[in-house]
């Protein structure tokens, strides 16, 4: 059964549509990048896989059943944010948030549930600094224990959001690795968000790549190409290929490695639109 | 001679009252230092005294008015400040104003010069079996409120994106948790008076959070820093006629911070020095 299934999948807000007709079916392990220019609806895209929003027209299923978003079978893996220095939490309570962090009621403390909190952060290679206050770890660190998270329910399905931004090379390939191995070795499937493709190109299966309104779905071989991304932008693309890593210049739409964001005349940023509401 | 104060029914009335007030906000402050909620805390307990003077003006009840007062500012700043960036802003507008709508309707009282001195600086000798059975309502309520809550309220604290993902209801709790305090506030304010609320609703658990990470850890020392703060205080002051004791109880709290950061401080260099 696939992980996930969207079928017709139409997402509008106002007058503006994000995407229309999006088929798009993942198996066991598969790794999804979406790419795409801000505004483009990515995160938007994720927020309708967790439950969050509805589309306008389309059916979307997780597992062969509707979102449902107390359920644990999908894992959201969020974009690094800062957090106070201060702030009264170990790595290990924010793993085990994973677990039990929307139940209600007081719990007694349970062995089996701190081993499988010590198991979950020995898998992503947290355990040295388990019981360091969060505040005081770095992005990459932080960025483990959200991942130890989000699969603490063993969830079918991985959602990622920007989980490298902020991420030295050398984090981002530490977590790119981890995410691998889950799928290869329990065939989560791994949806990845990103502005910045190179990372995590080595591992990708397929693109889905949103702009203006509109979609390509396939291998990378076939979405980063010249002519896919210049149907899509509407204006010329180029994919240049450069040390095995790809580089995407256009008419108004840039992305380099450095830089890695979209230059395109999108009024305001999809993710923090969202969470306003 | 504190012996023998301690036999008398007024003291031991505050000494409970002080007792209850203390368990309530050593947890909530907990919340409020991992929410970052301090100037709101600040702003409902302004705010309280607003709505004590309209009480105690209107109807000669300054806690009832005071309940109702932080209730309103709670509603307001829940909905009006949902963007912790807009949230300060928006506590600093609403204070200035109700500050001084509290004073102008304290300058129409006509009572007891006293009612008006008590909402600023609380009047534990003076609390009444009928007040103490309020205020273990209270207590009461929040405590179990928070017991049921507590850990969506944290993640959702900490993570909001995700608990929203995991289903957690983040600004129903978010709105939930400002009654909680404003309630709270409306408890301590009794004790301590509005001025000082921060010390018993912020206090500890800064203090607390200076010597563990552990959040568990962390709500239990901070209850136990309330409680010294609060009744330590007021044992305190029983040697003295003329300072007042949320002077004392301020005092104690502000000693404990104190002796939480030279510690904490202490712990650090010692580990930085082990590695």
């Amino acid at each position: 059964m696939a992980r996930l299934a969207l079928r017709g999948a139409t997402m509008r807000f106002g007058r503006r549509t994000l995407f229309e007709g999006l088929d798009l079916e993942l198996g066991a392990g598969e790794f999804l990048a979406v790419l795409g220019p801000n505004g483009a609806g990515k995160s938007t895209l994720l927020k309708v896989v967790l439950g969050l929003e509805r589309l306008s027209a389309g059916s979307v299923l997780v597992d062969g059943g509707p979102p449902r978003r107390s359920a644990g079978a999908v894992g959201y893996v969020p974009q690094l944010h800062a957090v106070d220095r201060e702030l009264p939490l170990r790595g290990r309570d924010l793993v085990r948030f994973g677990l039990d962090g929307n139940r209600y009621g007081l719990t007694v403390a349970s062995g089996a549930a701190n081993r499988r909190v010590d198991t979950a952060m020995e898998a992503v290679g947290a355990t040295s600094f388990a019981d360091r206050p969060v505040g005081l770890l770095s992005g990459g660190e932080q960025q483990r224990l959200r991942i130890a998270q989000a699969l603490l329910t063993d969830p079918v399905l991985l959602l990622c959001d920007e989980p490298l931004l902020g991420l030295d090379l050398h984090h981002q390939r530490e977590v790119t690795e981890l995410l691998d191995r889950r799928r290869r070795e329990h065939g989560t499937a791994v949806v990845f968000v990103t502005h910045e493709v190179n990372p995590v190109l080595p591992y990708v299966d397929r693109v889905l790549y949103l702009a203006g309104g509109r979609f390509a779905v396939g291998a990378p071989t076939e979405t980063l190409t010249a002519p896919t991304l210049s149907r899509l932008f509407g204006t010329p693309v180029d994919v240049l290929e450069v040390r095995g890593r790809l580089l995407i210049v256009g008419g108004d739409a840039e992305v380099d490695d450095d830089a890695g964001h979209h230059h395109l005349d999108h009024p305001h940023d999809d993710t923090r639109h969202g969470a306003e509401r | 001679m504190i012996l023998s104060y301690l036999q008398l029914p007024a003291v031991q009335h505050a000494l409970v009252a002080a007792a209850l007030v203390a368990v309530t906000c050593g947890v909530v402050s907990t919340f409020v230092v991992t929410r970052t909620m301090a100037f709101a805390v600040h702003g409902t307990a302004e705010l309280a005294f607003t709505g004590a003077a309209a009480g105690l003006l209107i109807a000669n009840n300054a806690i009832a008015g005071a309940l109702l007062g932080s209730l309103v500012v709670a509603t307001f700043l829940g909905v009006l400040g949902v963007r912790e960036r807009d949230r300060d802003v928006s506590t600093g507008v609403v204070l200035a104003a109700g500050l001084a709508l509290g004073v102008l309707l304290l300058s129409y009282y006509q009572g007891f010069a006293s009612a008006a001195t008590n909402i600023l600086f609380g009047n534990i000798f003076g609390v009444s079996t009928s007040q103490l059975v309020l205020l273990s309502a209270i207590s009461v309520c929040v405590l179990v409120v928070l017991a049921v809550v507590g850990r969506p309220l944290l993640f959702a604290s900490v993570d909001p994106d995700v608990a929203r993902a995991r289903g957690v209801p983040v600004r129903g709790l978010g709105l939930l948790f400002v009654y909680l305090l404003a309630l709270t506030v409306t408890e301590a304010a009794q004790i301590v008076g509005t001025l000082l609320v921060l010390s018993l609703a912020i206090t500890p658990a800064a203090a607390a959070q200076r010597l563990s990470a552990s959040p568990a850890r962390v709500i239990a020392l901070s209850i136990g820093f309330a409680l010294l703060a609060a009744d330590g205080g007021l044992v305190l002051s029983l040697e003295s006629t003329t300072v007042k004791p949320t002077v004392f109880i301020a005092a104690v709290s502000f000693g404990i911070y104190v002796a939480a950061r030279v510690t904490g401080a202490a712990r650090s260099q010692l580990r930085r020095a082990a590695l």
